[in-house]
Order: C-alpha cells, then sequence, then structure tokens
C-alpha cells in the first residue's frame, strides 16, 4: 500500500521540527510543505486540515491528518514501529516520558515566551521560571546520553528544537545558557550529531533575526 | 496480579482532573487506595511524589508515582488489562488524544475566564472563547459518547462539561451553556453521568455549588 506522508510546518517553530525530526529519525520519506505563519491567509490545505486550531505541524498521512506536535510524535512512534523507537516500552517509563514531554510544552515553552516577547518584571519572571526549568531538565537527564537513555526519545524530541531558539533567549534575557545549565548544551550539541536533529534545526542567528521582526510586528520595545 | 499490586491515589473528591484517574481505575477493576489531600495543606507524600507541580492527582503504584491527570488515565489503559479506555487504531488514538487537549487547552481556560476574570470585557472574550469551543466539541459529537458506543478517553477528560460546567454556572449566573444551545452535548452529559462507574465517583453537587460561590461569587458578572 502506498504510504504518502506530507508533513505542513513552519521553520522556526519548535512544534514542527519536533514532528520534523520524528519522521526523519524513522526514515520515513515524505514532503515537507512550508506554512508561513505570519501570512493570515492560510493556504487551503491547512485550513482543510486543521480547521479547529489552523496551525502546524499537520501531518498527512494518506490523506488523514494528525494534529499537535506531541501527538504527531506519538502517532509517527506508532504507526511505524519497527525502527528507532521514540517512546519506551514499559508502561510507568512511558507515562514518565509523556509527563517531561508535557513540561517542556507547557513550562518550558511558556517561560520562554515571557523572556522575548515582554519586559521589565514579566521578562524577569520568564527567565527565572526558564533557568529553574531548564534545572529540572538537566536533573532528569542526570547521566544519560539523552533523555530516552542511549537514543533520542521522545522528551528529546520535544525539546531540543528549544536549541534554535537560546541565542533568542540568552540575548533579551542577559544571560548565558552555558553558565546556567552546561549539561543541556552538551545533551544539544550531542543531539545536533543526528542527522535529523541537524537536518530539521534552523541556525541560531536566523532565529535571532526573525525574533527580532515578531517583536517590532507585536510593538515590544 | 491484583494482590501484590498497591495503588494509591493523592486527590480531592471535587476536582475533575482526579475524577479522571478514579474513572479510569474504576473502569478497569482496580483496587485503589484513596488519600484525601488538603490543597491548602499539601502532605509530604504529595510534594514528595510530585515535586514539580504539586499538584494532584497522584497516583502510586507501587509507591511511583504518575502524575498528571491525562498521563495517569493513558498510564492505567497501559498497565492494567480490561476495558480499553483508547483505541487501539493509531489514527483514533491520535484523534482521543487531540480532543481531550482540546478540552484542557481550550475549555477549561474559557471556563475560568468567563467566570472569574476581574474584568468585564475579559469575562465577555472567556464566554465567547467558550460558545466557539462547546460549538466544535457538539459538532464532533457522533455517536452516544465521544468514543462510540462506550465511554473513552474523550469522554473522560469532558466530563467536566456535564458535571463540573453547569454548577460553575449556577454559582456565578452564567447561562452559556445549556440544552437548547447545545442539544447533543446536554444528552451525551446525561448519557456519561448516568454511567455506573461515572456515577460511582461523581461528587455531591451541593457543596460542590457552595464552594464554587465561595470562590467565584467576588468575580461574578452579573448575566
Amino acid at each position: 500500500m502506498a504510504n504518502e506522508v506530507v508533513l505542513l510546518g513552519y521553520w522556526p517553530s519548535q512544534y514542527g521540527m519536533r514532528a520534523r525530526i520524528a519522521v526523519e529519525e524513522k526514515g520515513i520519506p515524505y514532503e515537507y510543505k512550508e506554512e508561513d505563519a505570519w501570512n493570515y491567509d492560510r493556504s487551503p490545505l491547512l485550513l482543510e486540515m486543521n480547521p479547529v486550531h489552523k496551525k502546524t505541524p499537520v501531518l498527512i498521512h494518506n490523506g488523514k491528518p494528525i494534529c499537535e506536535s506531541l501527538i504527531v510524535i506519538e502517532y509517527i512512534d506508532e504507526v511505524w514501529n519497527h525502527k528507532s523507537p521514540l517512546l519506551p516500552s514499559d508502561p510507568y517509563d512511558r507515562a514518565q516520558a509523556r509527563f517531561w514531554a508535557d513540561f517542556v510544552h507547557r513550562k518550558v515553552y511558556g517561560a520562554a515566551k515571557r523572556i522575548w516577547t515582554t519586559k521589565g518584571e514579566e521578562r524577569e519572571g520568564g527567565k527565572k521560571e526558564f533557568i529553574e526549568c531548564m534545572k529540572l531538565l538537566e536533573q532528569q537527564l542526570g547521566e544519560k546520553p539523552y533523555f530516552g537513555g542511549d537514543n533520542l526519545g521522545f522528551v528529546d524530541v520535544a525539546f531540543v528544537p528549544f536549541y534554535s531558539w537560546f541565542q533568542v533567549y540568552e540575548k533579551f534575557g542577559k544571560f548565558n545558557m552555558e553558565a546556567e545549565c552546561p549539561n543541556i548544551i552538551a545533551w544539544a550539541k550531542r543531539c545536533l550529531k543526528k542527522e535529523s536533529v541537524a537536518k530539521t534545526l534552523p541556525d541560531q542567528h536566523k532565529v535571532y533575526d526573525l525574533a527580532i521582526w515578531i517583536r517590532k510586528k507585536l510593538g515590544v520595545e | 496480579m491484583a494482590s501484590n499490586q498497591q495503588v494509591k491515589l493523592l486527590g480531592v473528591k471535587g476536582s475533575p482532573f482526579v475524577a479522571r484517574a478514579e474513572i479510569a481505575l474504576k473502569l478497569k477493576g482496580v483496587q485503589y487506595e484513596f488519600i484525601h489531600e488538603s490543597l491548602s495543606n499539601k502532605s509530604d507524600l504529595l510534594l514528595k511524589n510530585n515535586p514539580v507541580h504539586k499538584k494532584v492527582p497522584v497516583l502510586l503504584h507501587n509507591d511511583k508515582p504518575v502524575c498528571e491527570s491525562l498521563v495517569i488515565v493513558e498510564y492505567i489503559d497501559e498497565a492494567w488489562t480490561g476495558s480499553t479506555i483508547l483505541p487501539s487504531d493509531p489514527y483514533h488514538r491520535a484523534q482521543a488524544r487531540f480532543w481531550s487537549k482540546f478540552v484542557d487547552d481550550k475549555v477549561f481556560p474559557a471556563v475560568f475566564k468567563a467566570a472569574t476574570n476581574p474584568n468585564e470585557k475579559e469575562r465577555e472574550q472567556g464566554g465567547e472563547e467558550l460558545r466557539e469551543s462547546l460549538k466544535i466539541l457538539e459538532n464532533e459529537l457522533k455517536g452516544k459518547f465521544f468514543n462510540g458506543d462506550s465511554i473513552g478517553l474523550v469522554d473522560i477528560a469532558a466530563l467536566f462539561i456535564a458535571f463540573w460546567l453547569p454548577i460553575i454556572q449556577e454559582a456565578v449566573g452564567l447561562d452559556l451553556y445549556n440544552s437548547e444551545k447545545y442539544p447533543k452535548l446536554d444528552k451525551w452529559g446525561q448519557e456519561i453521568m448516568n454511567h455506573h462507574v461515572v456515577k460511582e465517583v461523581l461528587p455531591d453537587r451541593d457543596p460542590l455549588l457552595a464552594f464554587f460561590k465561595g470562590r467565584f461569587r467576588s468575580n461574578t458578572p452579573s448575566k
């Protein structure tokens, strides 16, 4: 049976990067279509495939859409289960992986956003919370090479896209990631040696330039 | 399998999130001990087992903690055999996860915004957001339950709408959700609240109403 896979994404979006890393890890042939999130005229395909949220990423598998990045990763892992497992097989370990992916998704994203889209006290609050999250994640990683153990797992895929935004957080938050959480930087560089990650993550400078443009557009100065 | 397993659920009886975990345990026929927590005076057991969020529910399975209500429900589904809570097909599983997340990301925040935000414009916007979300769910509901003929993940997640939302509305004087505007959801609500397992878990209505009146009253808008 033909397996047609299309991925709708937006290049600087951490969410889209997650989905892309997952398909790449599994070696799935796919077509990538770029959707510009700042073009309010969403493409007809995106509107048809994600009418509820009108957002990327959307994985379209044989014409059927799957939305929400973490849900996409789990779907990919369940369907293409013959190689590169992203979730552990033990139910307890799976629950831990889901817990930490959710933590990255809600806590880390929220705190990080405040660093570069707000100012003053709110920004400082975001920065403090972000660094706390990083330290918790460092603890969780421990001595393992990846959150998934010996190989990339669910939490690695959920979290590593943030690496492309670290320069944004550092510059606007006025702190240094290497100084605050060296093990996270070491882990991220380890992930970047994987082709799926290297191919997907955009250059930090490119993301920083975009962040400046977005801030101007949002009137944050 | 059951005899050497120790299952505890840390929770409070009025919480819709704790109810999710309880329903899942009962659907699987798991024996468990419910440990009542005080949210204003959190126990060492809670703080030790959920140091990140310090919230209920926390499931302790042979002393190993699982946190976050939907993570707990999926864990229960995978760790014990018996009636399945998530579908077996990956595409339908993805849909079930999508709609449960929709309830958490869209419905809950809208309800609390509409009911409790001190700013009137914000409350109105919350109301609008809630109406939109409910309309989407109304359209999504095709059978007796979101899961078909038996209750599943989405039904368990959305129980908040059937039981808690009407109580909150009564407490603060809102009428955004009713049988006229959302007949399918209303019918689903009656069905799910009558489900033999759900009935066992739902808390008493009156104390919950009094609780919400006490907590939210100071922010109430008039209709």
